[in-house]
């Protein structure tokens, strides 16, 4: 019945224009007003704006959400580099020895410190010789030297189950040079971690 | 005849006496009247000219190389159109007296000894012959048993003969025919003693160091860096794990002159110290040092295979050490200074068993030493830039060794008896040579 009305009406418009030869049809007469479909009309539209609030809002909701996850994730990796960081940091030695120096204690303090922070936290030492002296000879100083650093913490409570050594020799060296500098750069151990470093606390303090 | 003279009187003018112990860097050419042989002072030798035949030119320049190497004479030069006139003449219708050997001329050029090189007059085969030019005969003719220059084998058939040839005057086997490893840019290269025929024996890709010869000559044993012991078959290529080794960080490995056992060096949570191991009964691993506080390492049998010298450094530096092949009776070997003597490093056991070789640092600066291992004295070879490394020539005589005195490091070779050195690599680096044992059979 609703419908009747404007479809007599369309069909007299067009007669009307098809009477005329083709000039311009007048404008179609409003429809007549209807309350019913108004408010109906209403409704629906209230009811999609008020699901469209609803939907915005928990789309809010989980992005706070999902944001504060990052920040907190990526804080966590902030803080695990920091903490690897350093964990890597390296020593020096002197030429043709393995003792650590007094300006290294600091340094594997550091890592004392990291170690108990992290019980699960495996690392492993390797030591470096600078070119000079003997090929061979200079692979069995790097072992000394990475036992010497793995001794420090051994002796200060880090069980040595958590700490592996090896020795690269002189074959990988830093600073490919050949002058004190390099030298000196070059005689080091070189930290990294083997196992249970996925995510790393600071120790208090750090 | 009076051009030649002229000659003569000229190269006279320059004679040159044989410096003795001294590490020099130029290969003397120098001139000498003619002297019987004495210990100390070398004989003249003659390498007479002949046809020239792409073969007997191959074999002329190659003994002639091999016997001036041998540093046992004093190689006389001459220009090569003086040389060229000195052949033997053998042409048909020389009558009785074909081959002629003017043995007054190269005694009046200073000549002991003349080497000839000719086509045998049978069947063709290159022939070498050293006459003794005092007593005016063959010393000894050896026909080269691989006749053509293509052959992989003809280089060491011309070097054994070269040896024979040597053999002939000083009762002593040459070394031209054996064979050098070395390390260059992390891969095993093999060289002839000549310095010809530089091939790579390990893997690409694998960074190998300390190779080792067996006793037979026909395999190695070296590091693959940075842990693990192989042994390398050279014919074939075939390289085998050493099972022990692959736990803990192994290096520097030789074989015993039984060449079944193995000593090396194993670094582990307790420093390095040196181990035996039966490679042919895969058995028997056994430490033979306990170091704890220092290192034990570079192990190397005496050629009797009862001792092993090493080195130690519970002296504070590193120096030389003996022992049983047992581990029993460790003592200090080669003297030392405390406080004043440098670091000692990398010995090696001499195959006649009287020396020990080995680097020592001088003013921060590693020197080629050799000990006299009788009377426990020592010795320094070498002062020209940075030397060391040094491994034995199975004459005894010869230490291959490596220098830095080109500014890059290459294998070198010096003569302990005269000093005389020369370079026998030239590539972008070469390092931890070993020498091989007398090659007396293909190898490859």
């Amino acid at each position: 019945m609703r419908l009747t009305v404007p479809l007599s009406a369309g069909i007299a418009v067009i007669l009307v224009a098809y009477a005329c030869g083709g000039g311009p049809p007048p404008p179609p007469p409003p429809p007549p007003v209807n309350q019913d479909s108004i408010d109906a009309e209403r409704a629906r539209r209230d009811s999609i704006a008020r699901e469209r609030a609803r939907e915005d809002s928990l789309r809010r909701a989980r992005e706070a959400a999902d944001a504060a996850a990052r920040d907190s994730i990526a804080r966590v990796r902030r803080e695990t580099e920091r903490v690897r960081g350093m964990l890597e940091t390296m020593i020096n030695f002197e030429y043709d020895q393995s003792q650590v120096r007094q300006q290294d204690a600091s340094v594997l303090d550091q890592k004392l410190g990291i170690l108990r922070a992290n019980p699960g936290l495996r690392i492993q030492i390797t030591g470096h010789a600078d070119e000079r002296g003997s090929d061979e000879y200079n692979l069995a100083l790097g072992n000394r030297r990475a036992l010497a650093a793995r001794q420090y913490l051994i002796d200060r409570g880090i069980s040595g189950d958590r700490i592996s050594t090896n020795s690269l020799g002189e074959e990988r060296p830093l600073d490919p040079r050949s002058n004190e500098e390099a030298w000196a750069r070059n005689r080091r151990d070189e930290f990294s971690i083997t196992a249970g470093g996925d995510v790393l606390r600071a120790p208090s303090g750090m | 005849m009076m051009r030649l003279l002229g000659t003569i009187v000229g190269l006279l003018a320059f004679a040159a006496t044989a410096a003795v112990g001294q590490d020099t860097t130029v290969v003397e050419q120098g001139v000498r009247v003619g002297i019987t042989y004495t210990p100390g002072v070398r004989p003249g030798l003659l390498v007479l000219g002949g046809e020239r035949v792409t073969v007997l030119d191959s074999v002329r320049a190659m003994v002639a190389r091999d016997l001036e190497y041998s540093d046992e004479f004093e190689i006389i030069a001459l220009p090569m159109g003086d040389s060229m006139s000195l052949r033997i003449a053998r042409e048909p219708g020389d009558g009785e007296s074909a081959p002629y050997v003017n043995y007054p001329l190269y005694a009046a050029l200073g000549a002991d000894y003349a080497v000839d090189v000719y086509p045998d007059a049978v069947d063709g085969t290159p022939t070498v012959s050293m006459f003794n030019v005092g007593a005016s005969a063959r010393q000894r003719e050896i026909r080269v048993d691989v006749t053509s220059p293509g052959d992989p084998e003809f280089r060491l058939a011309v070097h054994r003969a070269a040896d024979e040839l040597v053999r002939s005057v000083t009762g002593q086997l040459g070394v031209a025919a054996s064979r050098l490893l070395f390390v260059n840019r992390g891969r095993v290269y093999r060289v002839d003693s000549d310095g010809a025929e530089v091939r790579p024996i390990s893997e690409e890709g694998v960074q190998a160091m300390s190779p080792s010869w067996a006793p037979d000559g026909r395999r190695m044993i070296y590091m693959e860096f940075p842990s693990s012991l192989y042994e390398h078959v050279i014919a074939t290529g075939r390289r085998t794990l050493v099972p022990v080794t692959s736990e803990a960080q192994n290096f520097t490995p030789v074989y015993a002159p039984d060449g079944e056992t193995i000593a090396f060096s194993r670094a582990t949570n307790e420093g390095t110290d040196v181990y035996t191991y039966n490679l042919a009964a895969q058995c028997c691993l056994q430490r033979l040092t306990v170091g704890r506080l220092y290192d034990n390492l570079s192990p190397t049998f005496s050629p009797d295979g009862r001792r092993i010298a090493f080195i130690s450094n519970r002296p504070g530096l590193t120096q030389v050490y003996v022992m049983g092949a047992d581990g029993t009776g460790q003592e200090l070997f080669a003297p030392f200074e405390w406080g004043v003597t440098g670091s000692s490093n990398a010995p090696e056991w001499s195959p006649d068993g009287r020396y020990i070789t080995f680097h020592r640092e001088v003013e921060r600066s590693p020197q080629i030493f050799v000990m006299d291992v009788a009377t426990q004295t020592v010795r320094q070879l070498t002062s020209a830039g940075r030397n060391y490394d040094p491994t034995w020539a199975p004459d005894n005589r010869h230490v291959a060794f490596v220098s830095e005195r080109t500014g890059s490091r290459q294998v070198w070779i010096i003569d302990i008896e005269t000093g005389r050195v020369r370079q026998l690599t030239r590539l972008g680096e070469a390092r931890l040579p070993s020498w091989s044992p007398r090659i007396t059979a293909p190898i490859n």
